[in-house]
């Protein structure tokens, strides 16, 4: 960064002065050789009054700016056209206004009040596009009308300028970080969005803004889950990494029982206290069952992050399912396959058998760049077990053949790991590394020297000849770290070729100043091995190469040599030290593991930049581990009635410019689907038709488009078909939140009631006195002339079991006026009515109320198994609706008419809806389930303790359909 | 997430610059200049590099490097795929991304990489919604825009395509003539061992659909035999439910060319290769020369005739020339490149092509160990040869009949014959 705007400043600096820019910049000179002049010519052409040629000036300077060059200069004469007519013009000086505002701050300010009018514009693509230019300004003075203009824009009614606005957050933060809070508050208003449109970009903002605040995701978790499919890609990529780590802190691990099992084996240890049985919450398994279908994009970043979740969040039998997704990675681009070999590496130290089906996907051809060839290499060593290892090492012969040196070197290295892991491939790997010592390439011989002397470590004495061997490489041999490893080997087991280690050590004296320093420390070592062991032949020897090493260049080597020379050769001087050098010289060493670079990469979240490097980088979120118990799911309920209120406005003022008239008889529908939205638990395809319907005014909802397929021609009788049995369904059935049009009944009829009227609606609240009455809410109009009195209730008749809780006395009634009350009713779950008398301070009135069956429940919610479970053993009621019309209608109208009285619950299948609510008085559960048949034809049961409850519901629910 | 974008061509020249936070100097590409260095190929370039203060993301496409950088955490497949994304645009618009090119329509690109992303985050990437922002030069308009001098790339009307939720199809489309032409391409992955059989074998397909169609129509493609098709990937215009059920491609189009699918054939259908080669190629310790003898021959090709087929070596550094006898076709030999390229043309069963001769060797030189493979290219017209056969394509929502054509191709996908 100051690096960068010191280059800025400097050139900056050279045009303010005015001198000509060519003598500064090389790069200019061949092209625009006389740049200044041009320069002149230019601000000719932007103060014409010519279109023509103003746009031709603008593509120059943004010519220039492509090409790197400065044109600061010209800002005063760019920025006056700011306001030009011409769109190309207007987008041209846009351009250049983001690229150097920065450097001529004060002139900046003049085009922001052009800015702050487009911001007002009717049009929504203007709107945006004067936000987007605006905050992409970087200009400090500017940040509070940068605020004002997203907070507005947030809660502008085109989705198109809330994503913009969403899109301008992470830009104000980074220019001024001390805005975060009210930053913040946008970006929890943004979250609450129902649009696909808005819901990637937001979480981009919370990502960069606050990816701590993760307590912000709650109430909105269920949503993304169910708008990811249609979000899109670049979208969902962040959505589904920052999903990870949101499930990471707030589900169980699913597979601990499992990891506390092999504790177990590992351990031996008595049998621990047993866990309870792990539960998958259900919203855990929402998120992998809606993210499971973008394994299928075209995109790679999506279906890599697909990959890290399930990897990261899934139960290990489910994890499988990615690898053949993966493994189609590799037909991409080179760059692509580089970064997803690198996470297969990863995964395949922990989760083998996933990949191994896929073995032969990871053979290496002769053209692939060498970072494939090798990251393949590391993934078929990965996948090695005793079962395949035969045809690996085929492969890995033919691989050592290549042209590719590096390549080779990696192969031999692998063939070391295979046979440090599978013993009974050792001896083989062995005699074929042999054989590659008499290889004519040194870089061959030198890495099968580094790779047999770590196996060697592991059985020396079997294989005193393969020593010896090469103890006579040391002639020809030149690679220092072969040369190194071959001295080490003698040095260690100089016990198994006692002849031959004297006589190398003579001649490594002889050469030992023209050694590289590695080669000198072990030529050091092996002399004092040997002076331990065999110290008649070697006394001498030692001597000479420690008077050598005493006056090397090299300090390491002095110092080595004087260390040695104490520690080995006894004086009177020297210590108790050396009394255990040979302890100490020939202890027995651990043979070398050889692990894979990518063991226990997989701290970092797999497909990020941090996991690639194997380093965290700036701006990296740490993947928190699993939570010891799980925090309350019950965070994630949403309340209905808060969000349909938010939402409702703002969609439906959306759509009101472009209304046509089919349109206009498709509110209500539209405003019901928008609820069910709202409990944000419906299946993909109900959220594809609402997110089209807010979202989209060109163009077909998905279910249109479906209802259109079936029957283009007769397309637009059947929405009124529709419409009108919507209608009559609210009618009958009554919706629930208290902002749709909640039905009223009649109670009183003002002529009956002699001036006053009474209306009851149910208002679906809890009724707080008493949790088993259903709340009635009654409206009392005096339209007389005269003022009513004590208006109360009197002689309430009830059948068995029904309870009252009567509305409070209302004491005066002024002519004209409007008052409510709320009375509760238990119905006792009947729907009997409730009789009683109204009083006024003249009259008493017979009055009656019955509520449809929809009202006696309340929804709850349940997980699929429960719901099952459940099912089992409660009585059924089925029926099958007839079919006057469409199927997938039906379905939804079913569908619907279910939902205003219990819960949707989430369910695996689209062709199946489950429904449940509990009775209010009882609470016994009521249990509805609407599936699709073959056919087109829709079956619709009801499961319930109470028979009369169920068989009603279905009869309501046919009524409404017939009508 | 994207910082900047450098365009650098082959020779190591910067020579396009767009930046969409604040600006970072062109010195940081000074890094990518160090590791180019050290790799020999250009393709050997590790595609993410990290330096001090940046992290470089780099693609080779087109003999071109598009490098990012990024400053922060970022997927970088993420950003590996978006500038393959800007690549294909750049293809789409001005028919090849070469540098010549992006030189000439400067204006359009610097145009089109600012709706593409907003300050680093993707905004516009579909390239129908793009055509109606920027509208991508035509030799009409070119002509036109010279004679009247007034040149305007950008689209009057303003993007609706953006705002609906079928980003990928832009409104009001109108076509005199409507066509849908669906190809399927198949790509054959093979591995040949010395003696003739083969280490491993599959098939990738492709369908690239070209659709030219009016207003808003939605189509549904089934196959005759969908069970064939084991891994799929999809264009976002396909709905995954209707595919999960029913094994059809239900999907509103992209006006224009694109790609529908790509579908690897599960591996229980064992791969019949449609060529066999037999090959010998060694060198001799006496005397600085090798001998090449190949010969190609149809194995299952169901009846259809091998076309424009073609064999590729790269053969050993030592190697300086080949003095070889073509039965058929003609072969080169780049003494730079040490590749071998044998032009075959069309397989003829009954007199088998072959090449023959004697290979001469850098004098002094000792003799290569290691053993050129060989790159097989062919093409079979009107032949998938998985087996896979679409039944047939329907229209709903429009009521015109458009005119619809499917088209087969097998093609050699990495076939290589080791020796």
């Amino acid at each position: 960064m100051s690096a960068s705007s010191a280059f800025n400043e400097e050139k900056g600096g050279s045009s303010s002065v005015g001198e000509p820019e060519y003598g500064h910049d090389p790069a200019s000179g061949g092209i625009f050789s006389s740049d200044y002049k041009r320069h002149d010519d230019l601000k000719e052409m932007l103060d014409s009054n010519k279109d023509s040629l103003k746009l031709e000036a603008m593509k120059r300077i943004v010519a220039m700016i492509a090409r790197g060059k400065n044109a600061s200069d010209l800002f005063p004469a760019v920025v006056k056209n700011v306001a030009c007519k011409n769109i190309e013009v207007k987008k041209l000086v846009y351009v250049y206004l983001v690229r150097y505002a920065e450097e001529q701050q004060d002139l900046a300010l003049l085009s922001i009040s052009t800015f702050q009018r487009g911001l007002k514009d009717p049009n929504q693509l203007i709107r945006a596009s004067a936000l987007r230019v605006l905050s992409s300004i970087r200009v400090t003075i500017i940040v509070p009308i940068m605020m004002l203009a997203i907070k507005e824009a947030a809660s502008d009614m085109s989705p198109y300028v809330r994503k913009t606005a969403a899109h301008a957050i992470p830009k104000l933060y980074s220019l001024d970080p001390e805005q975060k809070d009210q930053l913040i508050e946008v970006i929890e208003k943004l979250l609450a969005d129902k649009t696909t449109l808005v819901a990637g970009s937001v979480v981009m903002a919370f990502e960069e803004v606050c990816p701590e605040r993760i307590d912000l995701i709650h109430k909105n978790y269920r949503k993304l889950c169910n708008l990811l499919i249609d979000v899109e890609e670049w979208g969902q990529v962040v959505i589904i990494n920052m999903l990870t780590r949101y499930a990471r802190t707030q589900f169980l691990n699913p597979n601990m029982n499992d990891e506390e099992e092999e504790e177990k084996e590992k351990k031996a240890e008595a049998p621990m206290a047993k866990r309870k049985p792990y539960v998958m919450d259900p919203d855990h398994r929402l998120l992998l069952r809606n993210t499971k279908p973008l394994l299928q994009s075209r995109n790679a970043a999506v279906v890599m992050a697909v990959a890290q979740l399930y990897f990261h969040l899934a139960p290990k039998v489910e994890v499988g399912v990615i690898a053949k997704a993966l493994v189609r990675l590799l037909r991409s681009h080179s760059e692509v396959q580089y970064v997803v070999l690198q996470n297969v590496a990863t995964m395949s130290i922990k989760r083998r058998g996933m990949f191994e089906p896929y073995l032969k996907s990871f053979y290496i051809r002769s053209t692939d760049p060498t970072q494939i060839k090798v990251l393949k290499l590391e993934v078929l060593t990965n996948l090695a077990n005793e079962t395949n290892i035969s045809t690996i090492l085929r492969e890995f012969q033919t691989y050592i053949k290549s042209m590719d040196k590096d390549f080779v070197a990696a192969t031999i290295q692998a063939i070391g790991r295979c046979a440090t892991n599978i013993g009974e491939v050792r001896d083989t790997c062995l005699n074929g590394l042999v054989q590659l010592l008499s290889n004519r390439d040194e870089l061959v011989v030198a890495e099968s020297v580094v790779v047999i002397k770590k196996l060697l470590q592991m059985q020396p004495e079997k294989h005193s000849d393969i020593i010896k061997h090469m103890a006579k490489l040391t002639d020809n041999i030149q690679v220092p770290m072969a040369r190194a490893s071959i001295l080490w080997l003698i040095g260690e087991y100089c016990e198994h070729v006692p002849k031959i280690a004297p006589d190398v050590l003579r001649k490594m004296a002889k050469s030992f100043t023209n050694e590289e320093d590695i080669v000198k420390l072990q030529i050091i070592n092996l002399a004092a091995k040997l002076y331990l062991t065999n110290s008649k032949q070697t006394k001498l020897l030692t001597q000479y190469v420690l008077n050598l090493a005493k006056y090397d260049q090299n300090y390491d080597i002095r110092d080595r040599a004087r260390f040695i020379r104490q520690l080995i050769v006894p004086t009177e001087k020297s210590g108790a030290l050396s009394k255990y050098a040979k302890k100490l010289f020939l202890a027995l060493k651990p043979a070398p593991v050889l692990e894979s670079p990518f063991k226990d990469r997989d701290h970092f979240q797999l497909g990020s930049l941090s996991h690639l490097l194997n380093a965290k980088a700036g701006g990296y979120q740490e993947l928190p581990d699993w939570p010891e118990a799980a925090p309350d799911p019950s965070v994630r309920n949403v309340e209905v009635k808060d969000s349909v209120r938010a939402v409702g406005t703002v969609t439906c003022r959306d759509r009101e410019s472009e209304q046509s008239s089919e349109e206009e008889e498709r509110k209500h529908q539209r405003k019901s689907d928008q609820q069910k939205s709202d409990s944000e638990s419906e299946s993909d395809e109900e959220s594809d038709s609402e997110s089209s319907q807010s979202e989209s005014d060109d163009s077909d909802s998905e279910a249109d488009v479906k209802k259109k397929k079936k029957d283009p021609v007769c397309n637009n009788r059947k929405h009124k078909c529709i419409d009108s049995c919507f209608n009559s369904l609210v009618l009958c059935l009554q919706n629930i939140s208290p902002c749709s049009a909640l039905k009223s009944y009649e109670l009183l009829h003002r002529i009956r009631g002699e001036g006053l009227s009474v209306e009851y609606c149910f208002s679906r609240q809890p009724f707080s006195p008493d949790g088993n009455m259903v709340a009635v809410q009654m409206q009392f109009t005096n339209n007389a002339t005269s003022e009513a009195k004590n208006l109360h209730m009197e002689d309430v008749k009830l059948q068995s079991g029904m309870r009252v809780k009567e509305f409070p006395e209302i004491e005066l009634l002024p002519a004209g006026e409007t008052a409510t009350a709320v009375m509760g009713i238990d119905f006792c779950d009947s729907t009997q009515a409730a009789n009683f008398q109204l009083c006024t301070h003249t009259r008493k009135f017979f009055v009656s109320i019955q509520p449809p069956v929809g009202e006696l429940m309340r929804p709850v919610f349940l997980t699929e198994n429960e719901f099952k479970k459940e099912q089992g053993e409660l009585i059924s009621v089925t029926c099958r609706p007839p079919t006057p019309f469409l199927s997938d209608s039906r379905f939804n109208s079913i569908r619907f008419i279910l939902f205003c009285i219990a819960q949707n619950l989430p369910c695996g299948s689209d062709k199946e809806c489950r429904f449940a609510g509990r009775t209010v008085t009882s609470g016994s559960l009521v249990l509805a389930t609407v599936a699709t048949k073959e056919g087109g034809a829709a079956q619709l049961t009801v499961n319930c303790e109470k028979m009369v409850i169920g068989t009603m519901l279905v009869k309501d629910v046919l009524l409404a359909l017939t009508q | 997430m994207i910082h900047s974008l450098f365009l650098i061509n082959h020779s190591g020249d910067i020579f396009l610059e767009k930046h969409w936070k604040s600006v970072i100097s062109r010195s940081v590409c000074d890094y990518f200049f160090e590791a180019k260095e050290k790799a020999a190929e250009p393709e050997n370039v590790a595609p993410v590099l990290q330096t001090p203060h940046h992290y470089l993301i780099t693609i080779y496409r087109g003999k071109l490097f598009f490098l990012s950088v990024v400053q922060t955490e970022a997927p970088p497949l993420f950003v590996i795929e978006f500038l393959h994304r800007v690549a294909d645009i750049f293809q789409d618009y001005f028919g090849e991304c070469s540098e010549s090119v992006i030189k000439d329509n400067v204006v359009t690109v610097y145009e089109l990489l600012e709706e593409m992303l907003d300050n680093g985050f993707p905004l516009a990437t579909e390239s129908n919604v793009l055509k109606e922002m920027i509208r991508p030069p035509t030799i009409l308009r070119s002509v036109v825009n010279t004679l009247t001098g007034t040149w305007s790339n950008v689209g009057d009307t303003l993007p609706t395509g953006q705002l609906s939720n079928i980003p990928w199809r832009r409104a009001g489309v109108k076509y005199t003539n409507n066509e849908a032409y669906f190809d399927v391409i198949e790509e054959i992955d093979a591995i040949v061992d010395k003696s003739g059989t083969t280490v491993c074998a599959e098939i990738q397909g492709v369908i690239e659909a070209c659709v030219r169609l009016t207003g808003m129509p939605d189509l549904t493609l089934s196959f005759m035999n969908p069970r064939l098709l084991d891994d799929v990937s999809f264009h976002p215009c396909v709905r995954f439910k209707r595919w999960e059920s029913e094994r059809a491609l239900s999907f509103i189009p992209p006006d224009g060319n694109f790609t529908l699918m790509n579908y690897h054939v599960s591996s229980q259908n064992l791969v019949a290769l449609p060529v066999y080669v037999k090959q010998s190629i060694s060198f001799f310790d006496s005397g600085p020369c090798g001998r090449l003898d190949i010969t190609v021959g149809p194995k299952q090709t169901m009846g259809k005739t091998v076309e424009a087929l073609m064999v590729t070596i790269h053969m050993p550094k030592a190697v300086l020339s080949a003095n070889l006898t073509a039965t058929q076709g003609s072969y080169t030999y780049d003494l730079a490149t040490k590749v071998l390229v044998w032009d075959i043309g069309k397989l003829n069963p009954q007199k088998l092509p072959n090449l023959k001769g004697s290979l001469s060797l850098q004098a002094g030189a000792p003799k290569p160990e290691d053993n050129p493979s060989l790159n097989i290219d062919l093409k079979i017209q009107q032949m998938a040869i998985s087996g896979l056969k679409v039944s047939r394509l329907e229209m709903f929502g429009e009521k015109y009949k458009p005119f619809k054509g499917v088209k087969y191709l097998t093609k050699a996908g990495k076939f290589q014959v080791r020796t």
